[in-house]
């Protein structure tokens, strides 16, 4: 790891400062990503702003079915929330099947979503939940907040501090691992309420986190699995690399669309 | 540089470190508690795991810095008065270990996640939850085993006996 200079924030406000000074620093949450990137040698922040320790980026709170989730929620703490899981069972889901428990116990929501990891699992949640991202400078709609393969909506020293959203009547997670560094090679969201079904597809796209239209018109007049059975994925669309091939992927897709369906 | 203070398997401990220290360096070459090892470096092997305010993290994937005014366990502190902890006697009892470079994270994962779940620990939970610990040995039958035994004994129930 290059030489770094670390800082631990109070606030949200000291946090933005503290960035504002620095030369070309980064935000560290749960540091499940970053650090190990930084061991790499792959990014070299000259200053590190801990967010770990402000209080006001913690807690899950859930009101009939509102939902708000502080960005510095573990996947851990999310995972094991009754409240939660009472009223969203797909994301708690999801939580406690990012990584594995040791990077649960650090890892944040709001980093997770920060990063936007072609391969996270979290943003193909919040664009299904049609979330709406809460930063330190502005509310931004999920569908707007995902720009890219690593990229946000995010200014330099704009600070995720909470996501929100209305549970769905019904929804679930699928995932295919990999079997080896547990991101997904493919993972569907699919979530059911009063506006209709949404399907986000995290893992296979080429830029990142998408909703496959096509599936969420097929379940919107027939909510089962055999609804997708005459839908195709493009795979000119999907990621192709080491771990598997574009036409590979778009196979996943569907297969792990039918899975989330079945299971909400 | 960064100065830091912590608390180490019940002991107040500090230091003045450079800020990218990771903490297993700081625990393992500042304090010389050398039972956590570094395993791959790439945060996926586990053998760096030691419990950070109660909960098992990766050393190697966290700054001193960061765990700065934390309560810190390592494999170290776990035992009490010369006698094995109970996770410790179980892996020794069930062979839970051949080379034994794994076995510290091992031992802190499993005593995290007993804590946890207790005596509704099962099979499939076990596997489950060593997602992020590699053992290139055992073919891990033995450390099932070794932490079922152990959840059972901790938490009151009848000991399964070895198979």
């Amino acid at each position: 790891m290059y030489e770094t200079n670390y800082h631990r924030a109070g606030s949200v406000d000291e946090a933005a400062k503290l960035m504002d000074s620095a030369e070309s620093g980064k935000f560290v949450a749960g540091g499940q990503t970053l650090i190990p990137t930084m061991k790499q040698r792959l990014a070299a922040p000259d200053s590190l702003i801990d967010l770990r320790h402000i209080a006001d980026l913690k807690g899950i709170s859930v009101n009939g079915k509102d939902v708000r989730i502080g960005a510095g929620t573990t996947h851990y703490e999310v995972a094991s929330s009754a409240d939660l899981a009472a009223v969203c069972p797909g994301i708690t889901s999801l939580a406690g099947h990012i990584g594995d428990p040791h990077v649960r116990h650090m890892g944040t929501i709001g980093g997770s979503i920060a990063n936007n990891d072609p391969a996270a699992d979290y943003p193909s949640a919040m664009l299904a939940l049609g979330a709406t991202i809460h930063t330190s400078k502005r509310d931004i709609a999920a569908a707007d907040f995902f720009t890219g393969m690593f990229e946000t909506a995010l200014e330099d020293d704009e600070i995720v501090t909470a996501v929100s959203f209305t549970a769905p009547d019904a929804c679930a997670y699928s995932k295919f691992p990999n079997p080896a560094s547990r991101y997904a090679m493919a993972g569907v969201f699919v979530a059911k309420g009063g506006d209709g079904v949404r399907v986000a597809v995290t893992g296979a796209g080429m830029d990142g986190v998408f909703r496959w239209e096509a599936a969420e018109q097929a379940l919107g007049s027939n909510f089962s699995a055999g609804a997708l059975d005459g839908l195709s994925v493009d795979a000119g669309d999907m990621l192709s690399d080491i771990h598997g091939t574009a036409e590979y992927r778009a196979n996943l897709v569907k297969v792990m669309a039918k899975r989330a369906v079945a299971a909400a | 540089m960064a100065k830091i203070e912590m608390t180490v398997n019940g002991r107040s401990v500090s230091g003045d470190v450079e800020d990218r220290t990771l903490l297993v360096h700081f625990l393992r070459e500042n304090l010389n508690l050398t039972g956590t090892h570094v395993g791959c470096d790439t945060s996926q092997c586990g053998a760096c795991v030691v419990h950070v305010d109660g909960k098992a993290v990766k050393s190697c994937t966290m700054l001193a810095a960061q765990a700065s005014g934390s309560t810190v366990m390592t494999i170290e502190g776990l035992s009490a008065g010369g006698e094995l902890h109970p996770v410790q006697a179980a892996f020794k009892e069930h062979h839970g270990l051949q080379c034994g470079f794994c076995t510290p994270g091992m031992i802190m994962a499993a005593t995290d996640m007993i804590n946890r779940y207790g005596g509704k620990l099962d099979e499939a939970t076990v596997r489950a939850e060593l997602d992020g610990n590699i053992c290139r040995c055992t073919g891990y039958h033995n450390i099932v085993k070794a932490i079922l035994a152990a959840a059972a004994e901790m938490s009151g129930s009848a000991k399964v006996a070895a198979e």
